[in-house]
């Protein structure tokens, strides 16, 4: 009862106008960054974290923005993949298998009606699933020494790619990129500047925002800017929308499938290396197995559920090891993170008995996002498929120019500007590359305490290196790793291509 | 072909960083471990994955026809203008001309660039700077 009492606490503390409305905001803006094809959550939290940052909000409050603007765009991912069949992110691919035959069928408005239950269902269950799974692995981690930490750094990188990774080598040479950016500035424990190269803007080290907000956001302009004759200009026609509200048989129909996806999603987010989109995938596989006669893949409501449940229940799940351990598990929580790490607050064990109100506060408003974002999404649909109508050649110029206002309000500085345009070429080769962004992202991140964490280990124990592998514990997260980097390099490309399959079967239709 | 020159480049990386590891200046305070050992560490995993990729190239990438990869140059060229004229000139009027570009290069008209250009830059002002309070870059102007 313990938790319970916490959570009427931080009730008390997000229940303020300041934090509605902030609330508010981000889920609305969560929606429609979701909803844009090519700004998904992980962009639309890496651009806003600078906004939130110069603005001078609390830790709270910066943090129930941008978390609602997480939820959010898991949220509105679901729009355009039901209307256009594009994808708004990628754990949304999943949803428009069955949600575009069903807007086609003229349902439109039942398909975004019961997906928009779906999301609700999987996200506020997954969130009670955060309340008590969260503090059962702050138990565990108050266990962990530095050498552990330092062994569950390297797991986070090692699964960071997921089982459906194809070129495991590529995910390796991300995080160690990412590492060895971390790397520049001045060594903490012996004050030495590394990799500056005498260049005085590098002795701070590399600002994570500037390179997260390059990365993720101005590559994407980029990447526009190549496929400008092609799908930029693609003829959007306009679908009918249908009535707003389910059938309760159709409710019912679904209610079966929306919690079993609901368990798996959330347990797909919590495990290390999976994340929303593979929540998305094996909860739609599933369904298929379990109660499909024919109909999925042609418009049956419960393959447009299943996914959707499946992604909103893994974007909670992915809040477990990130608040409780300080370790990400997907991408969108390594932009989560970054934004704690700017706001001086390092999440962790530690976390839940220094910052209390930090995490309460943020649970709570977690749940009010919830119900603001079921509220706004099912009568509001409307207002964010007119949005949707937004053509990139007008949305990123806008993208852009946020993206510089944000860095430049931090620092004020042009030197930073510079850097975050070559991430955003960088992002745009290594895309072309397929070398994943997310390690990078988290490299750049982890890799202090990463580093600080091993040399505190080997210094306790007087210089032993072997002291690394030492504990049952360690061993064991060592263990986990190197299996959660082996395993994709043998099914990656198998659970890929089925993935994939999947996806085409539809598109064929 | 591309990911086996990328593997090498990748490789070349990892030895300057390794080389760049190697040349940190020691303080005489230092803990068991010293600044050069984790660095060092990564760059051979930077290394062997670039030796993996090399040895075992995915499918090619598609490549933009040459005069797509100027374009993508040239944005990045005005990018880089653009944060050179920041301070100069101001927020509004280097964020009206860089804003312009990008929609007029994203296949607006000439008219509908410029609409966009005005908007975005007198919309993020407004907005960003006289509701939110947020320090934009000050031209001769004040704004």
């Amino acid at each position: 009862m313990d938790t319970l009492s916490s959570l009427a606490d931080g009730f008390a503390i997000a229940i303020t106008w300041e934090n509605m409305l902030l609330a508010l905001l981000g889920c609305f803006l969560g929606t429609i960054m979701g909803a844009l094809p090519g700004l998904g959550p992980s962009n639309g939290v890496a651009i806003l974290i600078p906004l939130a940052f110069t603005l001078g909000l609390g830790a709270t409050p910066s943090l129930i923005l941008l978390t609602s603007v997480y939820y959010g765009a898991m949220y509105g991912g679901r729009i355009s993949s039901i209307l256009l069949n594009i994808p708004g992110d990628e754990p949304a691919m999943m949803t428009c298998l069955d949600g575009y035959p069903m807007a086609q069928k003229g349902q439109a408005g039942e398909a975004l009606a019961i997906s928009g239950i779906a999301s609700f269902v999987g996200s506020f269950f997954a969130t009670w699933g955060l309340i008590f799974l969260a503090p059962q692995l702050v138990k565990i981690a108050l266990l962990f020494g530095p050498a552990e930490y330092f062994a569950l750094f390297a797991l986070a990188f090692a699964t960071l790619g997921g089982v459906s990774s194809t070129n495991q080598a590529k995910s390796a040479f991300a995080a160690a990129l990412g590492l060895g950016l971390a790397m520049i500035g001045v060594d903490t424990q012996t004050g030495v500047p590394r990799f500056t190269f005498g260049e005085v803007h590098l002795y701070d080290g590399l600002d994570f925002l500037v390179a997260i907000v390059g990365l993720f956001a101005l590559s994407e302009v980029f990447i526009f800017l190549e496929h400008r004759h092609g799908n930029a200009d693609a003829a959007k026609k306009a679908v009918v929308i249908g009535r707003l509200t389910p059938p309760m048989s159709m409710i019912k129909q679904c209610t079966p499938t929306m919690l079993r996806a609901t368990f798996l999603g959330f347990l797909a987010g919590v495990l290390p290396g999976a994340g929303a989109s593979l929540g998305s995938f094996i909860s739609y596989s599933m369904e298929k197995k379990l109660v499909d006669k024919g109909t999925f893949g042609k418009g049956d409501p419960r393959g447009v559920a299943a996914p959707e449940a499946g992604n909103n229940a893994a974007a909670g799940g992915a809040l477990v090891p990130m608040l409780a351990l300080g370790v990400p598990g997907s991408g969108t929580t390594a932009v989560l993170l970054a934004v704690l790490l700017s706001l001086n607050i390092t999440p962790g064990p530690l976390l839940f008995t220094q910052n209390p109100d930090v995490v309460w506060g943020l649970i709570a408003a977690l749940f009010i996002a919830n119900f603001m974002l079921l509220a706004m999404n099912i009568p509001m649909v409307g207002l964010f498929t007119r949005i949707l109508m937004v053509p990139p050649k007008v949305l990123m110029p806008i993208v852009a120019m946020v993206s510089f206002v944000g860095i430049y309000g931090i620092s004020g500085s042009t030197f930073d500007l510079q850097v975050m345009i070559g991430f955003g070429l960088l992002g745009w080769v290594l895309r072309k590359f397929d070398v994943p962004l997310v390690p990078i992202i988290l490299g750049t991140l982890l890799g202090n305490a990463m580093e600080s964490n091993m040399r505190r280990a080997i210094t306790i124990d007087n210089g032993d290196w072997w002291t690394l592998v030492d504990s049952p514990l360690a061993l064991t997260l060592w263990a986990i790793a190197i299996i959660g980097f082996i395993l994709p390099v043998l099914v990656g490309k198998v659970i890929k291509s089925k993935m994939r399959r999947d996806d085409e079967s539809s598109l064929s239709d | 072909m591309s990911d086996r020159i990328f593997g090498v480049i990748g490789l070349l990386l990892s030895v300057f960083y390794i080389w760049a590891a190697l040349i940190i200046e020691e303080s005489f305070l230092s803990d068991a471990v010293g600044p050069k050992a984790f660095p060092i560490i990564i760059a051979c995993v930077l290394g062997l994955s670039s030796i993996v990729i090399a040895l075992r190239p995915d499918p090619e990438p598609v490549w933009p026809p040459l005069g797509q990869l100027a374009e993508i140059a040239a944005a990045a060229v005005v990018m880089f203008l653009y944060s050179m004229l920041l301070p100069e000139i101001g927020f509004i009027f280097a964020t009206i001309l860089a804003a312009t570009y990008l929609a007029w290069r994203l296949g607006s008209t000439l008219l509908g660039s410029v609409l966009t250009g005005l908007g975005t830059s007198i919309g993020i002002y407004v907005i960003f700077h006289l509701v939110l309070g947020l320090s934009l870059a000050r031209g001769p102007f004040g704004f």
